[in-house]
């Protein structure tokens, strides 16, 4: 085992799979000389041809990934953030996601889309969306969002092996966040819900950067003997809900930790399939709680942010409120 | 020269007033003491000046990333800037905005857009309703060489060539987007030449020489407000600083330009070329560029005041101002 921050674990999962397939390659903007260390060196080792340099055209290169992968190859296009995204709606959201039904499963898309999501601070409206729940939305997107580095290099190898489109979610907040991996080869499979620390009381699902705040507020009321159990499912699209039913069976109580905005967003969808499960449902003993990002875009300032982005006060409070003391 | 004395003073003291903000906003960046990122516009400072020197109170302005030069070019009060700048309640946009996204609807600077691209279409919107109001009102839009990969700027200048719009199209070209060059990422020598694919004239013009870009800028605003359509202006030009402020520190100081490069625009520095100038025709003196000099200074450390000054937002003014 070695320990790796965040950025680094995927830039080894993107080497990895670079040398075990001729097939994949890598574009984005600056991705040759890039800004944060996700993408850092790899054109040291792989070249300008399978590290391509875009211009700034969003719409053209996601597409043109989406095109690279029906004709055989596996890319991985980098968004650099993923607020940027939304130039390319129309190629993921009516291209990427929907050729192989349309075409009635003719075609394969083994496309990974990624780019920086989250919170940079102070970096204002455009530049702190985390909209991995508005493409829950979409038919045919799988949706990745890990918490940690073992989780992001395992993540990154099943995603990029998936035949299918994958948004890969790279939040910001992590990029420096230390782990440890195995020096095998490993991957982690979509799918596949983590119980990041086991509990009796209440259950926490938490996506992204809110596993690590889920995390401290687990440890803090442990000193009050309140349990939290904390799950990370990891994957938003396909969601492990059996994971998700079990820990709410277990502990009857639910609070749900996402820092995208509230309406429609993972923690509404995490939050209906508990209530609509027949065996799950019975089991809860309180309202279910979400604790998102107020639903405003982020504002620039710092004090503004802070109100704007939930932390883990607003956690605490909702497994307060779930356990009937607040 | 036709312009007049007070005409080319002034064009001379909005040049150096954007350089002394910017360089006071960026050593206040790194200071610590603002919280937002900035893309300076250092060296820039005639394309913003030349081009708004041709537009009235009334016309419309919008601008991208790099947005502290046109602001301060249309009329911005950069005491409001600064406060922006600070995230205070009492900047142009109560905080929420910051550095890439100021705006001043008083003085039709109707906002800059971080989304590279995206501020074209809406621009053209400005320039469409003028048209529909009647009024010989003309928007300028201002945008980076790296915009016009974009499909924004493509379709915005079909439609205002197709609609005949009061609008004029400014690349500013630096040659590069972040660490990209355009001799990588643009097919064409001079983006001017595809205006030719709209059927709009397109132009050319040295962004360090602040009379050729306000006789060029001019040509186009008095086409657009005769009701003669669009213009596709590109002022080549250079940003001295890195893409953002703090560039160095997060590119590990890896360069993508050299300094030989670097050197040879800096040789060409467009405030330092009309000074020059202005001095020669006897325009300017020694001891009036230590006046306006100390005047701007003066300026900038009021609105450095101002901004320390002012009040931060309450947290709970995050949620204004999302609907009317
Ligand atoms: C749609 C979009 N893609 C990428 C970015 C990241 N980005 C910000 S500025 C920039 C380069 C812009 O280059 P250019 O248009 O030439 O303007 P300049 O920075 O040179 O003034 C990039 C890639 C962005 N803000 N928006
Ligand atoms: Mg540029």
């Amino acid at each position: 085992m070695r320990e790796v921050n965040f950025m680094q674990a995927f830039n080894e999962g993107m080497r990895e799979e670079m040398h075990r397939d001729k097939t994949v390659f890598f574009m984005g903007e600056d991705v040759q000389l890039p800004v944060f260390g996700f993408a850092l060196g790899l054109v040291d080792e792989f070249g300008p041809e399978r590290i391509i340099n875009t211009p700034l055209s969003e719409a053209g290169f996601v597409g043109a990934g989406v095109g690279a992968a029906a004709a055989g190859m596996r890319p991985v296009v980098d968004l650099s953030v993923f607020g940027f995204a939304y130039l390319a709606m129309d190629q993921i959201a009516s291209e990427a996601a929907k050729m192989r039904y349309m075409f009635g499963g003719q075609v394969k898309i083994p496309l990974v889309i990624c780019g920086i999501a989250g919170i940079m601070g102070s970096s204002a409206a455009h530049h702190s969306e985390s909209p991995h729940g508005m493409f829950m939305n979409v038919p045919g997107l799988k949706i990745v969002a890990p918490s940690t580095p073992y989780d992001c290099k395992g993540l990154l190898k099943a995603a990029i092996r998936d035949d299918n489109p994958v948004l890969f979610f790279q939040f910001i907040q992590l990029g420096l966040l230390t782990g440890a991996i195995p020096d095998e080869d490993y991957i982690v499979p979509l799918g596949v819900a983590d119980l990041k620390r086991e509990g009796t009381d209440v259950t926490v699902v938490a996506i992204g950067p809110m596993v690590p705040k889920a995390l401290t507020v687990a440890e803090n009321l442990a000193k009050e003997g309140i349990s939290l159990e904390v799950v990370d499912p990891r994957t938003l699209v396909p969601l492990d809900k059996p994971a998700i039913c079990a820990s709410v069976k277990k502990t009857g109580r639910l609070v749900i930790a996402d820092e995208a905005p509230r309406t429609c967003g993972a923690a509404a969808e995490i939050a209906a399939v508990v209530v609509e499960d027949e065996d799950t449902f019975g089991y809860l003993d309180a309202p279910i709680q979400r604790v998102t990002r107020h639903h405003v875009p982020m504002p620039c300032s710092p004090v503004l942010e802070r109100f704007v982005v939930p932390d883990e006060g607003r956690i605490e409070a909702a497994v307060r409120k779930v356990m009937g003391k607040s | 020269m036709a312009i007049d004395k007070d005409k080319l003073l002034e064009l001379y003291t909005k040049m150096l007033l954007i350089r002394r903000f910017e360089e006071r906003s960026a050593d206040l960046l790194m200071a610590g003491e603002i919280p937002s990122g900035i893309h300076s516009s250092i060296g820039q400072e005639a394309v913003a000046v030349g081009v708004c020197a041709n537009l009235r109170t009334d016309d419309c302005v919008s601008s991208t990333h790099r947005a502290h030069g046109h602001l301060i070019a249309k009329g911005g009060d950069i005491k409001l800037m600064m406060a922006e700048l600070y995230c205070k309640r009492t900047g142009y946009c109560k905080g929420k905005g910051g550095s890439m996204h100021m705006a001043d609807y008083s003085i039709g600077f109707i906002g800059a857009c971080a989304l590279v691209g995206g501020g074209l279409p809406v621009a053209t919107g400005v320039a469409l309703a003028a048209k529909l109001q009647g009024k010989d009102q003309v928007t300028v839009a201002f945008f980076g060489d790296g915009a016009t990969n974009e499909g924004t700027f493509h379709e915005s200048i079909n439609l205002a060539s197709i609609w005949n719009l009061p609008i004029v199209y400014v690349c500013e070209n630096n040659m590069y987007a972040v660490t990209t060059p355009t001799s990588y990422s643009i097919p064409v020598k001079d983006v001017a030449t595809r205006a030719v694919a709209y059927g709009i004239p397109g132009e050319t013009v040295d962004g360090q020489d602040v009379l050729a870009v306000s006789a060029a800028a001019g040509t186009a605003v008095e086409r657009a407000r005769q009701g003669a359509g669009p213009s596709l202006l590109e002022c080549k030009t250079y940003r001295y600083l890195g893409h953002f402020v703090s560039e160095e520190f997060l590119l590990g100081g890896k360069n993508y330009r050299t300094d030989d490069e670097i050197n040879s625009w800096k040789a060409r520095d467009a405030i330092a070329l009309f000074g020059t100038k202005l001095m020669e025709n006897g325009v300017l003196t020694k001891d009036k560029v230590a006046s306006i000099e100390a005047d701007i200074k003066a300026k900038v450390e009021d609105a450095v005041t101002f901004a320390r000054q002012g009040p931060q937002p309450a947290p709970e003014e995050a949620l204004e101002d999302l609907f009317v």
